[in-house]
């Protein structure tokens, strides 16, 4: 934005006319304005902020953030990190910002994959496929969330108890109780290898950087698989090998009422990340298309005149042209995926709005906790945007 | 308060959103139930008749404190635990307990467990926002046993969960177990554990700063209690208030002693409130001895183990 102010027909600011002190000036008149418009939204806001603060002394309902260091005292079900009831509602609540920005982003990514596929497959010449995609599409979309998580969930519920589960492989068990996985103890050379591996990626990406820049110089393409190879996958390896190789397997086994060890995907969880999934790729798939089917025909053929093979066609001329039309709308879909995953609540996911309604009700601080969902919503989304934005002008055409 | 709601003409009662026994509509869509006779009577306190007027608000455990704060519904009737923050911290008031009540365990008989300490390991559905989930946590602390919770906000869909086989157990107040137990197809097939982990006292609650209204509300609590003390029916009331020599009872239905105008109502408040509902034992037999609860520390305090105590009507 910061370039707007600029006139591309001059390349350079207008020079600026000297401020008349009369009402007859234009630009006074909007600083006036503007001062008076900013002034009775401030203080209508100032209103509303101590009328609610007077009424809560008044009607000596507890204000204030105290609450956030006392003892919780809350079962959760699902933690990312270490919780237990002693803990404090603040490590409460981070419990729930976790577990709801787990969904989201596990279910951004899967629904951008699943939606892309169903977009492309929905442009099939083979009638079949495009018609039950389109199907799929339709009754997605026209069904409430609500309803479908619910739908999902009872679904789950639906599956044999634990010592009926059904029993695929060695320490993977599928019963109501959720997905069992067999894992490994995780330990301290784990985390050292898993930062490596991070480390490699970042530095995969300034190599991959480097080499296309190295192409623009002297029209030689370079492989960047071996590179990455070594910086993400060798190395980490290397280390953890160095560092003594730990690895004790942890299998899940029926223990008394449960299964015990290994991972967990647990069906409130599961539920929500297929409903959430499959309904916002319904909206990505109808994004996908329009992004591609805007790009005319005429670049295909003329990249393909080229002599471009199919898969260049769409990587370099088609996909950049077709995201410029994606990009946007995409951005909306991710804020719903976060926005949707507080409909957790009706399914017993605890996720911040869960956790943050508990704490309303224990404590009785209402306004509190709603802020705190709203302060965390708005600073996941505005993350997103700002992310988005800044991909999507980076993919922008440079234009003039 | 008590003014503004003759002024309106009806009693906003909150309510929960629907607990056999409780507080539940029928199959004609009338609100029935221990708390809903609450509303009535404070109604019938206020008006001298429940005909329209009351209008009953269901809540869910979450919006209940909200509602009544914010004015929505004038009185809490809905089984909710009187603890030290609650009263302090919410701008309410409790008036009184109008019932005893306990946290326990209910389990499939299949499952084979006799007490909660078996239920190591188990997975438990448990409603959010209520002292329920809390008191889980702090028994499971206590008694050093593992305990997953499942946390589902809606209590049909809860009950839902437990019935999938989704959790082993399924916790709340015993009366709310009970009240789950009887509405399944059959009721044999759940056992209620012996256990009672918590002390559940319910009762119903006001917001801060009305006290003449809280006053009536209480005073409603004991004279249903006073009445069965002394014998008072649906049935006999009316026959009393005429004939009855004993002081106490003519005071409570309003022949003598001016009671009622000290509350700001008719003389003759309790008198309508029995007449119609009955006495604190026959509300409590009609609500409450279907779902199969005994009366237990609800029985009245001249009765060994009750609690249900009233104060002198004078």
């Amino acid at each position: 934005m910061s370039d707007t102010a600029i006139d591309p027909r001059y390349g350079t600011k207008p020079p600026k006319r000297p401020l008349r002190l009369s009402w007859g000036d234009e630009r006074v008149r909007g600083i006036v304005y503007q001062i008076l418009v900013v002034g009775i939204v401030g203080s209508i806001a100032y209103w509303l902020f101590s009328n609610t603060m007077h009424n809560l002394e008044v009607r000596r309902i507890a204000t204030g953030w105290g609450f956030l260091e006392r003892e919780a005292g809350l079962p959760i079900a699902e933690f990312l990190i270490p919780y237990d009831p002693t803990d404090t509602y603040l490590r409460a609540l981070q419990v729930g910002v976790l577990n709801t920005l787990k969904v989201a982003v596990i279910g951004i990514v899967l629904a951008t994959i699943l939606g892309t596929i169903l977009g492309v497959l929905k442009l099939s010449k083979n009638w079949l496929v495009s018609r039950v995609v389109g199907a799929y599409i339709e009754i997605v979309r026209d069904l409430p969330l609500l309803l479908q998580l619910l739908f999902w969930y009872a679904l789950l519920q639906g599956l044999p108890g634990p010592r009926q589960a059904i029993h695929p492989a060695t320490g993977v068990f599928l019963s109501n109780r959720g997905l069992k996985l067999p894992f490994f103890e995780w330990e301290g050379p784990h985390n050292w290898a898993l930062l490596l591996m991070l480390i490699g990626a970042v530095g995969t990406y300034f190599y991959r950087r480097a080499a296309r820049a190295k192409q623009m110089a002297d029209g030689q393409p370079r492989a960047i698989w071996p590179a990455a190879t070594v910086m993400m996958l060798v190395v980490p390896l290397g280390a953890w090998y160095a560092m003594g190789a730990p690895f004790t397997p942890d299998i899940p086994a029926l223990r008394g009422f449960n299964f015990q060890g290994g991972l967990t995907v647990s069906p409130e969880f599961f539920a929500l990340l297929l409903g959430l999934t499959l309904y916002t790729a319904g909206f990505i798939a109808e994004i996908v298309r329009a992004g591609i089917l805007s790009v005319s025909q005429g670049q295909w053929e003329a990249a393909e005149a080229l002599g471009l093979p199919r898969g260049r066609v769409m990587n370099l001329v088609v996909l950049p042209q077709a995201l410029r039309v994606i990009i946007p709308p995409m951005t909306s879909q991710f804020l719903n995926i976060t926005k949707n995953s507080s409909l957790a609540v009706a399914i017993g996911y605890q996720d911040i709005v869960s956790i943050a309604n508990t704490t309303l009700n224990q404590t009785g601080q209402a306004i509190e906790g709603i802020a705190i969902i709203m302060v965390v919503y708005l600073t996941i989304s505005l993350s997103i945007s700002l992310f988005m934005n800044w991909y999507n002008s980076k993919i922008a055409l440079v234009e003039r | 308060m008590i003014d503004t709601i003759r002024a309106r003409g009806q009693l906003l009662c909150g309510v929960s959103t629907g607990l056999a026994g409780f507080a539940q509509p029928n199959s004609q869509g009338v609100w029935a139930g221990f708390d809903v006779d609450y509303c009535r009577a404070v109604a019938i306190a206020i008006f001298g008749t429940e005909q329209n007027r009351v209008r009953y608000v269901p809540t869910t455990a979450q919006v209940r404190f909200t509602a009544l704060q914010s004015g929505e519904v004038d009185m809490l009737s809905r089984n909710t635990t009187w603890t030290l923050s609650r009263d302090t911290s919410l701008g309410l008031d409790f008036t009184a307990t109008n019932f005893y009540d306990g946290q326990g365990f209910m389990v499939k008989r299949s499952l084979g467990v006799t007490a909660a300490r078996q239920l190591d390991g188990a997975t438990i559905c448990v409603q959010p926002g209520t002292t329920t989930e809390q008191n889980l946590a702090d028994w499971a602390r206590s008694v050093r046993v593992n305990i997953r919770p499942v946390v589902i906000e809606r209590l049909e869909d809860n009950i839902a969960a437990y019935l999938a086989g989704r959790c082993d157990a399924y916790t709340t107040d015993v009366s709310g177990l009970a009240a789950s137990r009887s509405a399944q197809q059959v009721p044999a097939d759940h056992v209620i554990l012996p256990d009672v982990i918590s002390k559940e006292p319910l009762g119903v609650l006001v917001r801060h700063g009305d006290q003449r209204f809280a006053d009536l509300v209480r005073w409603v609590h004991f004279g249903l209690l006073a009445a069965e003390e002394f014998g008072i029916t649906a049935e006999n009331a009316a026959g009393l208030a005429t004939t009855d020599n004993r002081p106490e009872v003519q005071r409570i239905l309003g022949r003598t002693g001016g009671l009622g105008q000290m509350m700001g109502v008719d003389n003759a408040w309790m008198l309508n409130v029995i007449r119609t509902l009955g006495n604190y034992g026959e509300i409590s037999t009609r609500n409450l001895a279907p779902l199969g609860l005994q009366r237990g520390p609800n029985a009245l305090w001249t009765t060994p183990g009750g609690l249900q105590y009233a104060p002198p009507f004078r």
